[in-house]
């Protein structure tokens, strides 16, 4: 090696130390980036069967996602403050005829059933997912997550974290898409 | 009141980081004897402030002071003590403030007990680890203040991650911390060593107890939290090549091949430019694992709010202070003048091997634990890279590396014949071919890398020991009794690692109470479910006899726990160890019809991989009394010439 390649190399660990910051910059200024979409869509529901989620309510299975009618299923949990806040979106979407079924995460059913008090309940049945299996399986990576679901139980399209008021035309378009 | 009394300790210490940094450049620069002779004592008031913030913190969370956002978050006045403590750090700005008391804590270590080194570069060296806490003071107070205070306060706190309730995890982000900020010493040596250009043998040997220290810490922590992955997730695993692993493994890697390295230049003065460049290597990957544990790049449940902010706030600080590191390893390796040469087939050449060894390895978890973030980067899509890239990729690379660490310590310094190094291998070789040939004959057909792993772990065992013979045991330096025990627990590991991989058995079964099933050489009776209550938490507890051969029965309990602060479910699974493994069960949901999932696994010689890492950090803590009790000893002889 001669001299000026010696110098050369000893630059080559700030070059690729460099390399890296560049990349996590880029990473941490992109923060739509925290999304992970679900390689779901398009694909049938897993199967599951979900003991209930709340005293009273139904479990979930995935053959209630083939009744003809598409239906949103809502992940959602009774600790997740975002949930709290769609809510109402939500109590609006089953206002406007929507069903919405949900799977409740790492939850107990009275802590649910407080929740649904206290912010109200659009939900027609709850399943208990207390391991996130299928959650997992749905390819949903946290809550909220709402995915839309035909009427042979394909899902059609997923919204990840939670329903803004801006964000209702969009699922109500996604739910007449998928008729 | 505590909470303004640790705020208070933390900005005088940063302040005093601050003045530490500036008398000692400025001493240097001007040659001023006078203010370089404040440093030593201002950077042992600073340690000692910042050991008041932490126990600051740590009062407050024994009393449960609610008025404290952090003691709201993961604190509750129904966890055990152990717990309550455990939580000062079990969180984000509580494990910030003990990774800055340990730096400045270290840094007063140094400048209370450093006599060897060079006064200059000692004062640089001080000067550098001033500069390096002057950032993360400025990352605490700005960024993630731990003493913030809530007005009005709530009457209960939020609790503690329920998997984060368990001794295991009350160890080990201490031991782990020690370990990944000790490293801070040396990178504050290198940069130290560079200013005043003393890049030598007396460099070498003062900065080698405290990369030995580090070290060790850094060894039983990632030993400790393997070893709590394996028995708290319940997933019957004890190494997942998951990032935050692999942030606790890189630094490893590099604190080990230094390790190695500073020997080569304390010993023969080889391979300056390279031992300075791991020094800041070592801890840069430190500092790229807090990075990529914290700013929440890594992890993207968006159930938890992450900050970006506090992520380039990190980042800014790894710009400054790697960046900085670089450029004048740049600007000034080049006038180290290269140290003395020797031969391929020596000592030295062994351990030029091992660095390389190591650091490929270092590069391709370097590379599997960045690539699908750089790939996000560059293209958008999401993937990942799981165990089967760095089992293939690092696990040729690693038993190469355990050859050679078998070979090394036969060979002499500066040069050696190929000859009578074949006759030391003898015997490890025809016992690695002996194992080899048992195996194939009479063992059940296992996978190429365990069977690798096996064979050789039996000839390394034999060549570690090898140092040893025909020596005067009572006359053998303690550090040679480190390294010979340290690469016996590499061998002891290896054995736990490849028979965990070979002759696990596992069955998943839904059973009902009465029944009896097998595992390997175990037969499991399931004999109850009852529910039971803890301090904070509820429990279906499952009672199980297993049975091998004629012994008498032993009892398995297993609980699937419900915590109620905050709400969760843990599965606790029952490990019992017997002298040749370690039967694993856990007890998971019920379905309608009465019938439990039990998940059962029979792992032979696992225990084996942790004892490997205490061995490992054993041998790391004789070979630093050793390498004390020498240098006293040099030194006591020195004065009385003087």
């Amino acid at each position: 090696m001669n001299r000026r390649t010696v110098r050369f190399v000893l630059w080559v660990p700030l070059i690729l130390f460099l390399l890296f910051v560049a990349t996590f910059a880029t990473g941490l200024i992109k923060p739509e980036s925290r999304v992970i979409p679900s390689k779901m869509v398009g694909k049938p529901l897993p199967e599951f069967a979900l003991p209930p989620g709340a005293p009273g309510s139904a479990g979930l299975a995935h053959k209630d996602f083939t009744q003809g009618q598409p239906r949103l299923l809502n992940i959602f949990a009774s600790w997740c403050v975002p949930c709290a806040a769609e809510a109402p979106q939500l109590l609006q979407l089953a206002n406007a005829g929507v069903p919405i079924d949900a799977i409740a995460i790492r939850d107990r059913p009275e802590d649910v059933a407080r929740f649904l008090g206290r912010w109200g309940n659009p939900y027609q049945r709850i399943g208990s997912d207390t391991q996130s299996a299928v959650q997992i399986a749905m390819g949903s990576a946290g809550v909220p997550e709402t995915f839309v679901v035909d009427g042979k139980g394909i899902i059609r399209h997923q919204h990840i974290g939670e329903i803004r008021p801006e964000d209702v035309p969009a699922i109500l378009a996604a739910v007449k898409a998928a008729q | 009141m505590m909470a303004e009394a640790g705020l208070a300790a933390l900005w005088l210490a940063a302040a005093l980081a601050g003045l530490q940094f500036i008398l000692g450049a400025a001493g240097l620069a001007r040659g001023r004897d006078a203010l370089m002779g404040a440093v030593r004592p201002v950077a042992v008031v600073q340690g000692a402030l910042t050991a008041i913030a932490f126990a600051c913190l740590i009062i407050m969370f024994v009393q449960v002071d609610l008025s404290v956002k952090l003691v709201i978050a993961n604190n509750h006045s129904a966890k055990p003590l152990l717990y309550r403590i455990a939580g000062a750090w079990g969180n984000h700005e509580g494990s910030m403030l003990m990774w800055v008391t340990i730096l400045a804590v270290a840094g007063a270590a140094v400048a209370l007990f450093e006599r060897r080194l060079n006064e200059r570069t000692l004062i640089a060296t001080l000067a550098a680890q001033a500069f390096i806490g002057l950032g993360f003071y400025a990352f605490l107070l700005f960024a993630s203040n731990p003493f913030e205070r809530v007005f009005p306060a709530p009457t209960e706190g939020n609790g503690l991650n329920p998997l984060l309730q368990d001794p295991g995890l009350a160890f080990h982000p201490p031991t782990l911390y020690l370990g990944y900020v000790g490293l801070s010493v040396a990178f504050s040596f290198a940069v130290g060593a560079l200013v005043t250009r003393d890049v030598g043998p007396a460099f070498a040997r003062a900065m080698r107890p405290w990369v030995l220290a580090a070290w060790i810490f850094l060894t039983l922590g990632i030993t400790a939290g393997s070893y709590w992955a394996y028995y708290e997730l319940g997933w019957g695993g004890w190494w997942f090549w998951d990032p935050v692993e692999n942030a606790s493994l890189m630094p490893w890697l590099a604190a080990t091949a230094l390790l190695h390295s500073v020997t080569v230049l304390a010993t023969r003065d080889g391979l300056r430019a390279w031992t300075v460049m791991l020094a800041v290597v070592a801890f840069s990957m430190s500092m790229v694992g807090t990075f990529l544990v914290r700013s929440g790049i890594l992890t993207s449940v968006h159930a938890f709010a992450v900050d970006p902010q506090r992520g380039a706030f990190i980042l800014g600080l790894l710009v400054l202070y790697i960046g900085g590191a670089l450029v004048l390893f740049g600007l000034r390796v080049g006038t180290v003048k290269e140290g003395s040469q020797f031969e391929a087939v020596s000592r030295e050449g062994a351990l030029v091997l091992n660095n390389l060894l190591l650091s490929a390895i270092l590069g391709v978890v370097l590379v599997g634990t960045l690539y699908p973030l750089m790939a996000e980067a560059m293209t958008g899509e999401k993937l990942s890279v799981g165990p089967p890239y760095f089992n293939s990729a690092a696990g040729p690379i690693a038993l190469l590396l355990i050859v050679a660490m078998g070979a090394g310590p036969l060979l002499r310094w500066r040069r050696d014949d190929i000859k009578p190094l074949v006759m030391r291998l003898a015997l490890p070789t025809l016992l690695t071919a002996i194992a080899f040939l048992a195996f194939t004959l009479f063992g059940p057909p296992i996978g190429i890398f365990p069977l690798l792993g096996l064979i050789l772990a039996a000839g390394v065992a034999a060549a570690s020991i090898a140092p040893l013979w025909k020596r005067n045991l009572r006359r053998t330096p303690l550090f040679t009794w480190g390294m010979v025990i340290a690469h016996l627990g590499i061998a002891v590991a290896l054995v736990g690692m490849a028979s965990e991989t070979a002759f696990t058995k596992e069955t998943l079964v839904a059973a009902r109470p009465g029944e009896t099933h097998q595992v390997g050489p175990w037969a499991v009776r399931f004999d109850s479910v009852d529910p039971v209550a803890g301090p904070n938490w509820t429990a279906v507890e499952a009672r199980l006899s297993a049975t091998r051969g004629d012994a008498a029965p032993r009892t398995l309990i297993t609980q699937s726990r419900m915590f109620y602060a905050p709400p969760t479910e843990t599965n606790e699974a029952s490990i019992t160890s017997v002298l040749d493994g370690q039967l694993y069960v856990v007890l998971g949901n019920a379905d309608d019809q009465g019938r439990w999932q039990l998940r059962l696994w029979w792992k032979p010689w696992v225990t084996l991989i942790w004892l490997g890492g205490v061995m490992i950090a054993l041998g790391g803590l004789l070979s630093l009394i050793g390498r004390v009790v020498r240098e006293r000893r040099n030194h006591m002889a020195t004065e009385a010439y003087a």
